[in-house]
């Protein structure tokens, strides 16, 4: 098939373009753990409340010493709606579990890469570091009816 | 070679003479043998309804946009929240507006290929009838409040069933189309055994078959789950797996809004320039490429609990091959029209560019769509990417993401085409050139303003799809505050264009000027091609095949690792 040279040149470094793109990418899941939600389980959404760790909503130090923080998400609140994460858990890794006992719910907390959707029948799980004081906003970024933009909740890292 | 087109009107003698200003025409001539009145009716009236379509969506539009300002209408307005009229802004534009300009276009087009009306006009006129009938449906659902799930619908936001049978036969009309556009492809062959399918009916066919397949994902979602849940028959549905049927459309529904214009841009926008078309075989294997390109869905749902990590992966290659085509795309009408500009008179590196016929409304709408769709595609490679998703997904960010890809490169080409396809379907002369030139910068003017607002909040973690001035946790994030000014006076700059825009398409259908000589569909001759290219390319039953089957591949790879579906929940109406 006839294609003109130019065009060729123009073909060739996209497709240059394209592959270098997914090398950076892979490399940053190989390399720097850069990493997306992962399927956590299944959980029946009227059951949430009842089902741990879900019946104790709030940050937990584990017996091995690791960080759990556990949110519920319901139209149109988060539970727990403010968080404190102790100096202790700074700079430390802590494991985000969320599930939601209605519709589909988002997470996202500001100035984090913690970004998640909450639907119904599984259980969402993010890791999380805050390495700076300060405090941070998670809002539901998904609609969820006529009072979606109240759902809001605020983590306060001492 | 020409066709009278009557117009049923005996008590209106034309005048005679030269003078362009005379009483409504009672017939003028088309450039296509055959065509009658009635062969262009359903046209008409399907690419009427696209911009009904598009009306709605601009009125919900700057309800938005002032809220953005803190200027609340909605108790002025018969709406009773801002999630109402965002589920009208969407439904109306992302699949009224496009669907319904598709089904015109790319029927025109045919015609305008073979030479000679559809097959079957009847086709044509049903998928006129289900397109206004399922939008009257789904309009009605969304007005009276029944249906404020937003176009994307997710369970368990339940809508009332006319909202879903609404839905389905706006799904129709475009199936309709496309075995018109079939069996057109038929008839040409039996004609003409040994003639390769010509370009314009090949690309309008491929847009059709990658659609139909494309479709077949939310078909299944609404008439297997959510049109039953909603009227009763089922009692609940697994909302991780209606919202993957979803998307399995809802990325491809995004080359079927893009695909009508790439065949604007590829061929009529070079003639219109005074150019050639740049390769015959390249731009049919652009359009082979989108089709082969239909299962990456999941790169809407990076962030979905339920979903593989494998599948995450394989969608995520794919869809950064999406790029591939579009790259091609640029190249090729990037040159058509360097040729034009220079057989202007144009020269230098870029002095041609000076030299393009900027004065034409239809040509200066989609050049400036062309510049907004490069800011789009390369925004879309930070939502499309496994990492930075992350910072970007559901913010606003994506929202100023496509309103510069569907918001421009489709809406601003649509409106540039309407500037010559009114006239082609109404006999009328274009009214108000210049106000027409100025509309397309408006909104070019416009869309970047707010895209640039968007963008700079969805990146400081702004949620989209929110009342975000009665939010809460609004004055924490003081960053927001530029983004919503922007966006808003961006969005309402757009509005103004929109005005403009139906001013002069309502001066167009209304005038008694009537367009002298013979309407013109402007396409161009193609530079390479197409003998040179490969005829396998034309055989779109084989390429529809290997769509099917990797589809079928990557998302039955899904649905393996998914099974069981996990129906949990009956239907919410939380609004």
């Amino acid at each position: 098939m006839e294609v003109d040279r130019y065009e060729r040149i123009w073909m060739t470094g996209s497709a240059i373009f394209v592959l270098s793109a997914v090398i950076a990418v892979v490399s940053s899941v190989v390399f720097h753990t850069a990493e997306l939600p992962e399927p956590a389980g299944r959980i029946e959404p009227e059951l949430v409340t009842q089902t741990a760790p879900f019946d104790e909503p709030g940050l937990h130090q584990r017996d091995d010493g690791s960080w759990e923080l556990i949110y519920i998400g319901q139209a149109w609140a988060w539970t727990p709606a403010q968080v404190t994460i102790p100096a202790e858990a700074r700079g430390e890794e802590i494991t985000i579990k969320a599930a939601s006992i209605d519709v589909i719910h988002g997470m996202k907390i500001t100035d984090t890469n913690v970004n998640i959707m909450l639907i119904p029948g599984h259980v969402s799980e993010v890791d999380v570091t805050f390495d700076e004081s300060g405090s941070h906003t998670l809002v539901c970024h998904e609609y969820c009816g006529i009072q979606h933009h109240v759902m809001g909740a605020e983590i306060v890292v001492e | 070679m020409t066709a009278t087109i009557d117009h049923p009107q005996p008590d209106q003698p034309p005048e005679p003479g030269p003078t362009v200003t005379r009483a409504r025409r009672t017939s003028f001539l088309v450039d296509i043998p055959g065509v009658t009145a009635a062969d262009l009716r359903p046209i008409k009236w399907q690419l009427y309804l696209s911009l009904v379509g598009l009306l709605l969506g601009a009125l919900m539009g700057i309800l938005q946009a002032l809220e953005r300002l803190d200027v609340d209408l909605y108790d002025e307005v018969p709406l009773e929240t801002y999630y109402q009229g965002l589920t009208i802004h969407g439904v109306a534009l992302a699949l009224v507006f496009t669907f319904c300009f598709g089904n015109a276009f790319c029927s025109l087009m045919t015609m305008k290929a073979y030479g000679k009306p559809l097959p079957s006009r009847a086709l044509s006129q049903a998928s006129t009838w289900l397109a206004w009938g399922g939008v009257a449906l789904a309009t009605w659902a969304m007005l009276a409040n029944k249906a404020t799930v937003l176009f994307t619908f997710y369970a368990p936001l339940q809508a009332t069933p006319a909202f879903y049978i609404g839905a389905v036969f706006l799904v129709l009309a475009t199936w309709a189309v496309l075995i018109n556009l079939v069996l057109a492809q038929r008839r040409f062959r039996a004609e003409h055994p040994k003639d390769r399918t010509p370009l314009l009916a090949y690309t309008s066919l491929a847009t059709y078959v990658m659609w139909f397949i494309a479709s077949l994902g939310i078909a299944i979602e609404v008439l297997a789950f959510l049109l039953p849940w909603s009227l009763g028959l089922i009692d609940e549905v697994d909302p991780q797996f209606t919202r993957t049927l979803f998307w399995f459309t809802g990325h491809p529904i995004v080359y079927f809004w893009l695909l009508p214009i790439y065949i604007s841009w590829y061929q009529l926008l070079p003639r219109q320039v005074g150019a050639r078309t740049w390769s015959d075989g390249l731009t049919r294997m652009v359009f082979l490429a989108f089709l082969l390109l239909i299962p990456v869905g999941v790169h809407h749902q990076f962030t979905d609990p339920g979903i593989p990590f494998t599948s995450k992966a394989i969608m995520w290659v794919l869809t950064v091959a999406i790029f591939y085509p579009s790259t091609v795309t640029l190249f090729s009408v990037v040159s058509s029209l360097e040729q034009g500009g220079r057989a202007h008179g144009g020269t230098g590196l870029l002095g041609w560019i000076l030299k393009l016929p900027w004065g034409n409304p239809s040509v200066s709408g989609q050049l400036l769509a062309g510049i907004g769709f490069m800011f789009g595609g390369a925004s879309g490679f930070i939502n499309a990417n496994y990492t930075t998703n992350l910072v970007v997904h559901n913010t606003s960010f994506i929202v100023g993401h496509f309103h510069l890809t569907v918001g421009t490169a489709v809406a601003l080409s649509i409106m540039a085409i309407s500037y010559w396809m009114v006239p082609y379907l109404t006999g009328n002369e274009l009214q108000h050139r210049r106000l027409a030139v100025a509309q397309g910068w408006l909104w070019f003017v416009g869309v970047l303003t707010f895209s640039r607002g968007q963008m700079m909040g969805g990146i400081e973690g702004m949620p989209r799809r929110t009342l975000i001035n009665s939010a809460p946790y609004l004055e924490d994030n003081p960053s927001w505050e530029m983004a919503n000014t922007l966006t808003g006076i961006g969005g309402s700059v757009m509005f103004l264009s929109a005005v403009l825009f139906f001013f002069v398409i309502l001066r167009t259908i209304f005038t008694n000027r009537a367009a002298v000589g013979v309407m013109q569909i402007p396409v161009a001759e193609v530079t390479h091609g197409p003998r040179p290219s490969w005829r396998i390319l034309d055989q779109l039953g084989i390429w529809a095949l290997v769509a099917v089957v990797l589809s079928l591949l990557i998302y039955g790879e899904l649905v393996v690792h998914y099974w069981p579906i996990n129906p949990v929940s009956g239907g919410a109406t939380l609004w």
